[in-house]
C-alpha cells in the first residue's frame, strides 16, 4: 500500500467537513478564485442537518424532513458550480505541518466506514475545519438497552434511511448459537404484537419517548411524529425560563423563534407533551426497550424521589446536547475555550482564524450555535482564507464581511444563552446506580468509576481511563466522555480540565495505513512518529 | 400531516427495487440507499453484536459513525460500522460476537 504523488495534488484550501459550514466556506473562497478540495466522510453533501436519503431512495420531497432545505440545494448548486473538488467518503485521521512548512497534510481513510480501498492525502496552503458535533450523552440505567439511541442519531436514520427506531416488527429469531449470551440478542416481537410476518404488520410499534436536553429534542421529536412515529412524551431536562432571562438577545434572533414555533406547531397538532424538568431515569426491558421511568428533576437535575412515572414505549431517543468535535484541531495544538455547558470549543480570532496560523474553523467547532450561524461562519472564513492567500486584505473590511461578522456576533450570543439554559446540572450524577455501565465500549461501570475516584484518588478523566478504560475503547470516550469527567469532578479538590484530552488519531486507521505513511516519510514528507498514538490500537 | 404516514411516504420516495439481504441466515429486505443498520431497522432488528464482557445485545446508537455501537460481522468482516455501509444486494450481516476474531484464538 503506498500513497503516490498523484494522489497528493496540491490546493489553496482543504475543508474538512461538508456539512452546512463547510460548504458555505468551500464556495465562498472557491467563488473567490482559490483552488478547494472538501472531504467529508459520507458520500453526500450536508452534514449532519442537511442530511438526506441516497439518490437510489428516490426522495421527491427530501425537504418534508427539512427546515431551510433551499439554503442546502443553493449551496450545492455553487459547489457544482464553483469547481470545488469533492472528495466524498474520507474520514481525516490527522492534519500536520508539511515540508516546506507553509503548506499542510491533511490524512484521510477512504470508503464507507474508513474501511476502504486506500488512504489518502491532500496538500493545501490552508485549512479549514467544519468538522461540526456529534451528541452529548449522560448516562442512565438501562442506556446500553436495544433500541435506545441518540436523539440526534434517530434524526440521522430517519433523514438518510426513512427509518425509525422500534418501527418494524420481526418475526423471526436469531437461531442460538454456541457461545456468550447470543440468545439475548434475538430480534424479539413485542408482546401483543403478535408473531405476524414483518411485512403483514410492518407498521405496529414505533413509539418513541424522546428525552435529554436541548432544542434538537423539540426537532427530532417533530420529524418523528411527521413521518408516523407516535411520540408518548419530550422529556427536558431544563426549564425554558433560562432563555427568559435573555430577551434582548432572543429579540434579535427572531429566526431561532421562528424555528421552535414550527416545531411547537408540529408537536401541538399530534398531541405530544412536553415535560420540562424531567429526565428518563431508568428503560425497563429484558433485550430491548418496553418502558422507560421519567422522573422529575430539581433545579441541579438531581431527581426527586418517588416522582417517577412509567411510560410504555418501543424505542428512546435521548441526547443532552451536541459537543464541538475537535480531535484534528486539538492535534494540531489550536487553542480551546470552556463553554457555558461545560465542554470545550475553538478559540477563534474575528476572522474565524484558530490560534495556529494557517487553520481556520467554522460553525458547531467554535461553540453549538446552530444551522445559520454556520453558514455565516463558513463565509467568513472563506473571506477571510481568500484574503489572506491572495494577498487582498480588503477582502475581509467590505460590506459584506462586517455585515455577516455582526450576524455571527449576534447569533454566537445566543448560542451562549442555549448553552447555558441546557448545560447540565451536576446532580444528574445521582440517576446512576453502581452497575450502570457509563463507558459502553468498555463496559465500565459507574461503580468502577467511583472507586477510582474516591480510593485511588483519580481527579480528572485521564487518570480514571488509565485505572479503569472508561473513555479507551473505539469511540475514543465520545460516548462517555462528559459522564466521566463529572464523576471525576465529584472527588474532593478535583477541578474541571483546563482543556480537552489530546486524541492524535481522529478515527480509527490500520496498521498497513501508517505503514504506507512510513513510506512516504521516507521520501521526504511529513512526520508518523508526531501522530502515532500509542493508547489507540492502530489496527481491526 | 397524517398520524400514520411513513417516513417514505413523506418524502415521496420512489426507490430502485427492493433487494434481499440477510442477517443471521435469514432473509430481510432491504432498500438500495439504505445502510444496513437502516435495513435492520426496518426490519423490527435493534441489535447485531454481544459485547466482549458481558455479551450484551447492541445496535446502532449514535447513528453517524461515532459509537461504533453498531458494528457488524458483514460478508464474514468483522468490526464493519452497519450504520455507515450501505446494505448491497446479498450482504450477509451476521451477530458479531465480542471482538469479532474469536477464529484467531488461541484454544
Amino acid at each position: 500500500m503506498t500513497i503516490s504523488p498523484s494522489d497528493d495534488p496540491e490546493y489553496d484550501l482543504a475543508v474538512i467537513g461538508a456539512g452546512a459550514a463547510g460548504l458555505a466556506g468551500a464556495v465562498t473562497a472557491a467563488e473567490l478564485g482559490l483552488s478547494v478540495a472538501l472531504l467529508d466522510t459520507s458520500s453526500q453533501l450536508g452534514g449532519q442537518f442537511y442530511r438526506h436519503p441516497a439518490p437510489a431512495l428516490g426522495a421527491t420531497r427530501p425537504e418534508a424532513l427539512h427546515h431551510d432545505w433551499s439554503t442546502f440545494t443553493d449551496l450545492r448548486r455553487r459547489l457544482t458550480d464553483s469547481g470545488v473538488t469533492h472528495l466524498a467518503g474520507h474520514h481525516v485521521w490527522t492534519v500536520v505541518r508539511a515540508e516546506p512548512k507553509d503548506l499542510w497534510d491533511v490524512h484521510a481513510v477512504t470508503g464507507a466506514d474508513g474501511n476502504g480501498e486506500r488512504p489518502a492525502r491532500v496538500r493545501a496552503r490552508a485549512v479549514l475545519l467544519a468538522t461540526g458535533a456529534y451528541e452529548r450523552q449522560l448516562p442512565f440505567p438501562g442506556w446500553t438497552l436495544p433500541g435506545v439511541v441518540g436523539a440526534g442519531g434517530a434524526q440521522a436514520m430517519l433523514k438518510s434511511g426513512l427509518v425509525v427506531p422500534g418501527i418494524g416488527v420481526s418475526s423471526v429469531r436469531a437461531q442460538p448459537r454456541a457461545g456468550i449470551g447470543v440468545s439475548s440478542v434475538r430480534a424479539q416481537p413485542r408482546a401483543g404484537i403478535g408473531v405476524s410476518p414483518a411485512r403483514a404488520q410492518p407498521r405496529a410499534g414505533g413509539r418513541v419517548v424522546v428525552a435529554g436536553s436541548g432544542p434538537l429534542l423539540l426537532a427530532v421529536a417533530a420529524s418523528l411524529v411527521t413521518a408516523g412515529a407516535r411520540v408518548p412524551a419530550v422529556v427536558e431536562a431544563a426549564g425554558y425560563l433560562g432563555y427568559a432571562r435573555h430577551l434582548r438577545v432572543l429579540a434579535a434572533n427572531p429566526h431561532k423563534m421562528a424555528e421552535a414555533a414550527v416545531h411547537g406547531t408540529a408537536l401541538l397538532r399530534h398531541g405530544v407533551r412536553l415535560r420540562t424538568r424531567s429526565a428518563v431515569t431508568q428503560v425497563h426491558g429484558a433485550d430491548r426497550v418496553e418502558a422507560v421511568t421519567v422522573s422529575r428533576l430539581d433545579r441541579d437535575w438531581r431527581p426527586v424521589r418517588g416522582s417517577g412515572r412509567r411510560i410504555a414505549c418501543d424505542a428512546l431517543a435521548v441526547g443532552f446536547g451536541l459537543v464541538p468535535q475537535l480531535e484534528l484541531a486539538t492535534g494540531l495544538g489550536c487553542a480551546t475555550r470552556r463553554t457555558r455547558d461545560g465542554s470545550h470549543a475553538l478559540d477563534l480570532d474575528a476572522q474565524q482564524q484558530t490560534s495556529v496560523p494557517g487553520i481556520w474553523a467554522a460553525g458547531e467547532t467554535g461553540g453549538i450555535g446552530g444551522v445559520q450561524l454556520a453558514c455565516v461562519e463558513g463565509e467568513l472564513a472563506g473571506l477571510a482564507i481568500a484574503a489572506r492567500l491572495g494577498g487582498r486584505p480588503a477582502l475581509t473590511e467590505s460590506g459584506r464581511a462586517r455585515a455577516l461578522g455582526r450576524r455571527r456576533d449576534r447569533m454566537r450570543a445566543f448560542a451562549s444563552v442555549m448553552a447555558a439554559a441546557h448545560a447540565p446540572g451536576a446532580g444528574w450524577t445521582r440517576w446512576l446506580d453502581d452497575t450502570t455501565d457509563v463507558c459502553r465500549c468498555e463496559e465500565v461501570s459507574a461503580g468502577h468509576i467511583r472507586e477510582a475516584v474516591a480510593d485511588y484518588g483519580a481527579r480528572d478523566a485521564r487518570t480514571v481511563k488509565l485505572l479503569t478504560r472508561a473513555g479507551m475503547g473505539w469511540c475514543q470516550g465520545r460516548m462517555c466522555g462528559t459522564a466521566v469527567a463529572c464523576l471525576a469532578a465529584e472527588g474532593p479538590g478535583a477541578e474541571p480540565s483546563p482543556s480537552p484530552e489530546r486524541r492524535p488519531l481522529a478515527v480509527p486507521v490500520r496498521l498497513e495505513v501508517l505503514g504506507a505513511l512510513a513510506e512516504v516519510t521516507a521520501s521526504g514528507a511529513g512526520d508518523p512518529e508526531e501522530s502515532a498514538d500509542p493508547e489507540k490500537g492502530a489496527g481491526r | 400531516m397524517a398520524r400514520d404516514r411513513s417516513p417514505a411516504e413523506l418524502v415521496g420516495a420512489a426507490p430502485d427495487a427492493a433487494f434481499e439481504i440477510t442477517f443471521d441466515g435469514r432473509p430481510i429486505t432491504a432498500l438500495p440507499g439504505q445502510s444496513l443498520a437502516a435495513a435492520l431497522w426496518a426490519a423490527g432488528i435493534l441489535a447485531w453484536r454481544t459485547t466482549r464482557v458481558g455479551g450484551r445485545p447492541r445496535g446502532a446508537f449514535c447513528g453517524i459513525g461515532h459509537c461504533f455501537d453498531c458494528l457488524a460481522t458483514v460478508n464474514g468482516e468483522p468490526n464493519r460500522r452497519a450504520c455507515l455501509v450501505p446494505a448491497r444486494p446479498g450482504d450477509a450481516v451476521t451477530t458479531q460476537e465480542g471482538h469479532g476474531h474469536d477464529d484467531l484464538a488461541v484454544r
